[in-house]
C-alpha cells in the first residue's frame, strides 16, 4: 500500500496472520525474543489467591449473590474513591499474572498507580464481592482470568456487574463525538437481568471488547 | 464447543445432520464475514447457539440484525450460530480476530464439531489478497473455488456448468521451474488449513473466495454472496440479486462518525 509520499509500507491486514509467515519476516533476535516472553508467559500462568486458602482450606466454591468487577483505572478509581473504604470491605483475594505491559504482584498494599487486581468482601453481608482490576489482561489470559474466578464462585442466583470505560473517539454515531456531551454512560444486559438499568443501551454497532466483553 | 440457546420449554439440542455448514473465514477485508451478515440477515435466520471459546478475541454488542426496537437488545458475541432448517443450513459468523497461537486449535475443534454433529458438508466463504496475483489471475474473473476430493465427486460437474475457476495452484519455489505446485492463500487466515485438513479427514468442503484488498470491502462482498448464491439458490436471483441482499442495521457507520459542524 503507497502512503502519501509515495513510499510503499506494508499495511496490517484484518486477516489472520499464518505464523508461518511472521515467523518467515523475524530476524534471529526477534525470534529470540518471542521465544522468551512466550516461555514466561506460560510459566507464569494467571494465578487467583484467595485469602482463605492460605491456611490450607478446601477450595470450596465461594457463595456470591452479587459480583461486581471494575476493569481499567477509570472504574478501578470509582470504586476507590465511591465505594471502598477498610470499614465496610475487606480484601479476600488477588490475581497474580505477568504480560509485557505490565505485572502484578501477589500483595494486597497497593497504590493507586499500581498495577493490581483485588477482590473484596463487603463485611456485612459475604456474599457480595467486587474486583478492582486496574492492570491489563491480555488477550490470552482473559479466559483463564475468567475460568479461575468464576471457577471459585458458586454461580446460582449471581448477579454480575461490570464497570467499564472506553475513550469517547471510540463511540460510533451519526453525529461527530466533539458535539457530544461526555462523559456519558451506555450498557449491555443479558435476557435474565429484568431490572431496571439506570441509563440507555448501547447502539449498533458498537461493540465491547477485551475482559469486559469476556 | 457449541452451547445451543436456553429456548425454554424446547430444550433439545438443534440437530444438523444433512445440513449445509455456512461460515466464513477472517480473511482480507473481512469479505467472508460481510457475506455471511448478508446471508443471516436477508435470510431472517435464527440464533441457535454460540461456540464458548478461548481462541477468539471476546467481544460483545447488541443484536447486530436489528430491525425494530423490539429485538435490538438480544446481545451478541463473538462466534455464533443461526440455522434455517427449511433450506437445510446452518451458519457460523466469526466476529473477531484469532488470539495468538490458538487458530490451530480452533480448526481442529471446529472440524470434530462438523463431524460429530453430522453436517454434510461446510461452505467457506474466504479472500485472499489481490495483489499477489500473476499475470493470468490479472485477468477475467477474481472468484475462484475449492472442492475437498469427497465433495468433487458430488458437485465437481456443477463447477463447470457454472463455469467456475477453480483456484490455482502455484509453485513451492517461485522462479525455479520443475518444482512441485502447492496451494497458496495469502491473506485467507486459516482457509488454507481448514482445507487441507478437511481433504485429510474426509469431510465434504468448498471453498469459495475472491481476490481483493482492504478498503471498503461491502462491493466484495455482495459479489462473493452472489458467487455462493449461484451454486445454492438461497435467494430467487433472476431480476437484479445485489438488491434482494438486505444490509444489517450494523453496517451502519462502518468509516466513521459525522463531521463536527465546527468544520465549515
Amino acid at each position: 500500500m503507497a502512503t502519501f509520499f509515495g513510499e510503499v509500507v506494508v499495511a496490517p491486514s484484518r486477516a489472520g496472520l499464518d505464523e508461518e509467515e511472521e515467523a518467515r519476516e523475524e530476524t534471529p533476535e526477534d525470534r529470540e525474543i518471542r521465544r522468551e516472553i512466550e516461555k514466561k508467559r506460560y510459566r507464569m500462568e494467571v494465578d487467583v489467591l484467595w485469602t482463605w486458602q492460605a491456611g490450607g482450606c478446601a477450595k470450596e466454591p465461594l457463595a456470591c449473590s452479587r459480583f461486581i468487577v471494575a476493569i481499567g483505572r477509570n472504574a478501578a478509581a470509582f470504586l476507590s474513591s465511591f465505594i471502598l473504604d477498610s470499614v465496610c470491605w475487606e480484601v479476600v483475594g488477588v490475581v497474580k499474572l505477568w504480560n509485557e505491559w505490565c505485572r502484578t504482584s501477589s500483595t494486597t498494599n497497593v497504590l493507586p498507580t499500581d498495577s493490581f487486581c483485588l477482590f473484596y468482601r463487603l463485611i456485612s453481608d459475604p456474599t457480595v464481592l467486587l474486583c478492582q482490576c486496574s492492570c491489563y489482561v491480555a488477550e490470552d489470559q482473559q479466559f483463564q482470568w475468567l475460568e479461575k474466578v468464576f471457577g471459585s464462585m458458586q454461580k446460582k442466583d449471581l448477579q454480575v456487574t461490570i464497570l467499564s470505560t472506553c475513550p469517547v473517539a471510540d463511540y460510533k454515531t451519526q453525529e461527530s463525538t466533539l458535539t457530544l456531551v461526555s462523559p456519558f454512560l451506555k450498557a449491555l444486559k443479558t435476557k435474565e437481568f429484568q431490572e431496571q438499568v439506570c441509563c440507555p443501551l448501547l447502539e449498533q454497532p458498537n461493540i465491547v471488547r477485551d475482559l469486559p466483553a469476556a | 464447543m457449541f452451547i445451543p440457546c436456553d429456548r425454554g420449554g424446547d430444550s433439545a439440542a438443534p440437530d444438523f445432520k444433512g445440513f449445509t455448514l455456512l461460515m466464513p473465514a477472517v480473511s482480507v477485508g473481512n469479505v467472508g464475514q460481510l457475506a455471511i451478515d448478508l446471508v443471516i440477515s436477508t435470510l431472517d435466520m435464527t440464533k441457535v447457539g454460540y461456540f464458548y471459546t478461548d481462541c477468539l478475541v471476546p467481544m460483545v454488542g447488541n443484536n447486530p440484525y436489528a430491525t425494530a426496537e423490539e429485538n435490538s437488545t438480544e446481545l451478541s458475541i463473538n462466534a455464533e450460530v443461526y440455522s434455517l432448517p427449511s433450506k437445510k443450513l446452518v451458519v457460523l459468523q466469526i466476529r473477531s480476530p484469532f488470539i495468538k497461537n490458538k487458530y490451530r486449535p480452533f480448526c481442529e475443534t471446529l472440524l470434530s464439531w462438523v463431524k460429530s454433529s453430522k453436517c454434510a458438508r461446510v461452505v467457506l466463504l474466504s479472500s485472499s489478497h489481490a495483489y499477489q496475483r500473476d499475470d493470468e489471475q490479472l485477468l477475467g474473473t477474481p472468484l475462484r473455488y475449492l472442492l475437498t476430493p469427497d465433495l468433487e465427486k458430488a458437485v465437481g460437474g456443477r463447477m463447470k456448468e457454472l463455469n467456475w475457476k477453480e483456484m490455482e495452484k502455484v509453485a513451492a519455489y517461485p522462479g525455479i521451474s520443475d518444482t512441485d505446485k502447492v496451494l497458496h492463500i495469502p491473506g485467507g487466515g486459516i482457509t488454507k488449513l481448514l482445507f487441507t485438513e478437511s481433504c485429510s479427514e474426509g469431510i465434504q468442503m468448498a471453498v469459495l473466495l475472491k481476490f481483493c484488498s482492504e478498503g471498503d470491502n461491502i462491493p466484495d462482498a455482495f459479489v462473493l454472496v452472489n458467487y455462493l448464491n449461484e451454486w445454492l439458490q438461497l435467494i430467487k436471483s433472476e431480476v437484479n440479486p445485489s438488491s434482494q441482499w438486505k444490509i444489517p442495521s450494523s453496517w451502519r457507520l462502518l468509516f466513521g462518525n459525522g463531521l463536527p459542524p465546527a468544520l465549515f
